[in-house]
């Protein structure tokens, strides 16, 4: 039931399974349990999805609080069309090792990326926003 | 306070249940049916698909989602569901009374 028809409203996705995508890069799935005016949420038996590839491992986080202006987006879950024929389930070991050498990859092409252009006198300018996403 | 928000909150409610592409201010890009909107512009979308190449898996599950406004950059609109002289006059009729 809505109070304001055509009105955007998390009242209804309450104590239903969600997934959080958030500014610095994480994915968090949980149980949304609570909401406000500024989409802070409180997340229950949340869980840390990491994706390398196609492979994704999850990671036990408890009780999240979410500050609002961190959220990029907030979908249901829907348990029906799970994928588990596309994306293959890993330890957390084996996703974080995986995480750690694609982080290591990015360093390396950006610090090449940053020599060449040092070498034909450009720089890019430090990004003001710490957005990972 | 938000000035024009009125006037484009009004007009995003008037394409609730049409098709629209929503584009993130991290290049990611989702279709869906407008299910509703609010005072800042948050978005909620129904039967989501991704549109570009799925370099984002997470979202294979999820059928609908509420897109926080401050993250979106564009909402791609067809051409024939959006009267642009309406919306010209509005914006027009709302530039005069902030003036006053």
């Amino acid at each position: 039931m809505n109070y304001m028809p055509g009105t955007a409203s998390l009242i209804d996705d309450i104590d239903k399974k969600h997934l959080v995508l958030l500014r610095d890069g994480r994915t968090l799935i949980g149980f949304l349990r609570s909401i406000d005016q500024f989409a802070n949420l409180v997340f229950h038996q949340t869980v840390e999805r990491i994706h390398v590839g196609k492979k994704f491992g999850d990671i036990p986080r408890g009780i999240f609080i979410v500050r609002g202006e961190n959220v990029v987006l907030l979908g249901e879950i829907d348990i029906d069309k799970l994928c588990d024929h596309i994306l293959q389930q890993v330890s957390i070991e084996e996703i974080l090792e995986e995480q750690r050498l694609q982080q290591q990859a990015k360093q390396k092409t950006e610090k090449a990326k940053v020599t060449a252009l040092k070498d034909r006198g450009l720089s890019i300018p430090k990004a003001d926003n710490l957005d990972e996403y | 306070m938000p000035l024009l928000s009125g006037l484009f909150y009004s007009f995003f409610k008037s394409l609730v249940g049409k098709d629209v592409v929503v584009e993130l201010k991290n290049d990611l890009s989702i279709c869906g049916t407008l299910h509703s909107v609010d005072q800042y512009l948050n978005i909620k979308l129904t039967d989501i698909s991704v549109t570009d190449p799925e370099k984002y898996p997470h979202m294979l599950s999820v059928k609908n989602c509420f897109i926080r406004g401050s993250v979106v950059r564009y909402v791609q609109l067809p051409a024939d569901e959006v009267d642009t002289q309406l919306l010209q006059d509005a914006a027009r009729k709302e530039a005069l009374q902030q003036k006053q």
